[in-house]
């Protein structure tokens, strides 16, 4: 810690505060004392999260398989998964979630049997369209380093699985999935900032995460850099919070190191 | 999904290339976009290569300086970060302008977004070259050292070169990143390949067959730049010893 504080970190620091204090003092937050944009700032807050987590975990659901299949898979599972993760990987997620809100989203009224089913309520809404076109994101990227970590698992472990009779299943369950998904922990915390990085899209197709927020205070009150710095600030932090939980994570999962 | 196929078969001639075909706005797009992302990944690449060195050899306050710089950017979602600089560096140059007598001035799609799409690149860069540097063998760079070479002569034929193979693959990735940044730009409003589509498409209301096509163009840059890139890691690896099999 004593590193840390050397004269020029504490003049640094010194003048950060001070551009803070100006910031706070110089700077129009008055808008923030507007109880409506207090309470539409906390969903914005809420929705980002809960997108981001439920994107992260059913991607990784669909990224084991995918990893999985190209790792070892037969050809006509590895292609597919192959060909998957190529598109996902080669066209900008702005695009994808756009031809499933608009595309796809678009030609859903005029198929009757749809527009007569029972989610057709929930089809009509934005966010699963965001939810879907996230987590297939975050599965294409993860189906490709997840393939590598399964491929990194050492042979010898699988073997003496074999060797001493486990079933195919339980070592899939028990030695190879955990092994590979260790491997990939230090990796995943920076693609969750990555991903958390991503969901400020889905504002585009009318999702009201927090970046959606920030624009319509925009557009009420032609106030331009307060509630992108706001912005900036709240994804900062979530990305910090995403970081420590990572760490702590890692630090839970005992490593042997030479 | 015969169904959506049937409905969406008939918009096809839309995609011809003259009038009444919107191909010709959809290609003029992409190589907006292909201009931007150049433009944004050279520029990455230059503040990546002083910034890389500003890291490694820069004093304390530099390395501080350089630290936040890619902190914050790595941290904030590139489409706040687009929007702050855009409106920033638009509100700094008329600013500029106006103080010197001038009238303001609408600065240009593609400028604003290079410089800004740089900016965000030159984090990046400064992390994959930094690693790059790192993994030059130490005594390449003490043996210029002790023959006397100067540094700028040093960066230039031993460091740089050396230090190719390793930055390759990243820059590669960085430059597939900013390709696909570039469809960013259309939140903003800019005539690259994705805000192209979306005009395209509302325009005749063929959603599903413009932004498909728009998905096949992406896939085909990515795929020649893949190609691309591999032909010329095999030139930075020339001379290497290979490598397993």
């Amino acid at each position: 810690m004593r590193e840390f504080f050397v004269p020029r970190r504490i003049v640094m620091l010194v003048l950060g505060l001070a551009l803070v204090v100006w910031c706070v003092v110089a700077l129009r937050w008055d808008w923030l004392a507007n109880p409506k944009y207090q309470a539409l700032i906390l969903t914005g807050i809420w929705n980002t999260l809960w997108l981001l987590v439920v994107t992260m975990v059913v991607g990784m659901a669909l990224a084991i398989p995918l990893g999985f299949a190209q790792a070892v898979g037969p050809w006509y599972l590895a292609a597919p998964a192959r060909i998957f993760c190529g598109i996902i990987r080669g066209t900008p997620l702005l695009l994808q979630l756009w031809l499933l809100y608009y595309g796809i989203g678009s030609l859903f009224p005029s198929v009757p049997w749809i527009r007569d089913s029972a989610l057709w309520p929930i089809l009509r809404q934005a966010w699963p369209y965001a939810v879907v076109a996230l987590s297939l994101s975050v599965a294409g990227y993860e189906g490709e380093v997840m393939r590598g970590a399964f491929k990194g698992v050492p042979h010898g472990q699988l073997e003496a699985a074999k060797a001493m009779g486990m079933p195919r299943f339980t070592i899939f369950r028990r030695i190879w999935l955990p092994q590979a998904l260790h491997r990939v922990l230090p990796t995943l915390g920076g693609e969750t900032v990555l991903q958390m990085k991503a969901t400020p899209l889905v504002a585009t197709i009318t999702v009201v995460d927090i970046y959606a927020v920030s624009s319509r205070v925009r557009q009420d009150t032609f106030i331009v850099y307060e509630p992108l710095l706001l912005l900036a600030v709240v994804y900062m932090v979530i990305a910090g919070l995403i970081v420590l939980l990572f760490h702590w994570l890692e630090r839970r999962v005992p490593t042997r190191s030479a | 999904m015969q169904i959506l196929g049937a409905i969406q078969a008939s918009t096809l001639p839309l995609l011809a290339l003259s009038p009444p075909g919107w191909g010709a706005t959809l290609l003029l797009g992409l190589w907006n976009s292909v201009q931007i992302a150049f433009g944004a990944f050279a520029l990455g690449l230059t503040i990546g290569i002083f910034g890389a060195y500003g890291k490694l050899y820069g004093s304390p306050v530099v390395k501080d300086l350089l630290a936040i710089y890619t902190t914050i950017v790595r941290a904030v979602p590139e489409l706040v970060l687009i929007l702050i600089l855009y409106f920033a560096v638009t509100d700094a140059v008329n600013q500029v302008l106006l103080s010197f007598g001038h009238d303001r001035i609408q600065i240009s799609g593609i400028a604003a977004g290079i410089a800004v799409l740089g900016v965000v690149q030159g984090a990046y860069s400064t992390e994959v070259l930094r690693g790059a540097i790192l993994a030059v063998p130490a005594g390449q760079i003490e043996a210029a050292r002790a023959m006397g070479m100067p540094a700028v002569l040093l960066a230039r034929r031993i460091t740089l070169p050396l230090m190719m193979s390793f930055a390759i693959p990243g820059l590669a990735n960085l430059w597939l990143v900013a390709t696909k940044d570039t469809a960013l730009l259309a939140v903003v409003g800019f005539a690259e390949l994705t805000q192209a589509t979306r005009q395209a498409a509302s325009t005749t209301k063929a959603f599903f067959t413009f932004f498909a096509a728009a998905g096949v163009l992406y896939l085909l840059l990515s795929i020649v730049s893949t190609l691309i890139f591999s032909r010329i890691e095999a030139w930075a690896r020339k001379g290497q010893r290979r490598m397993g099999g």
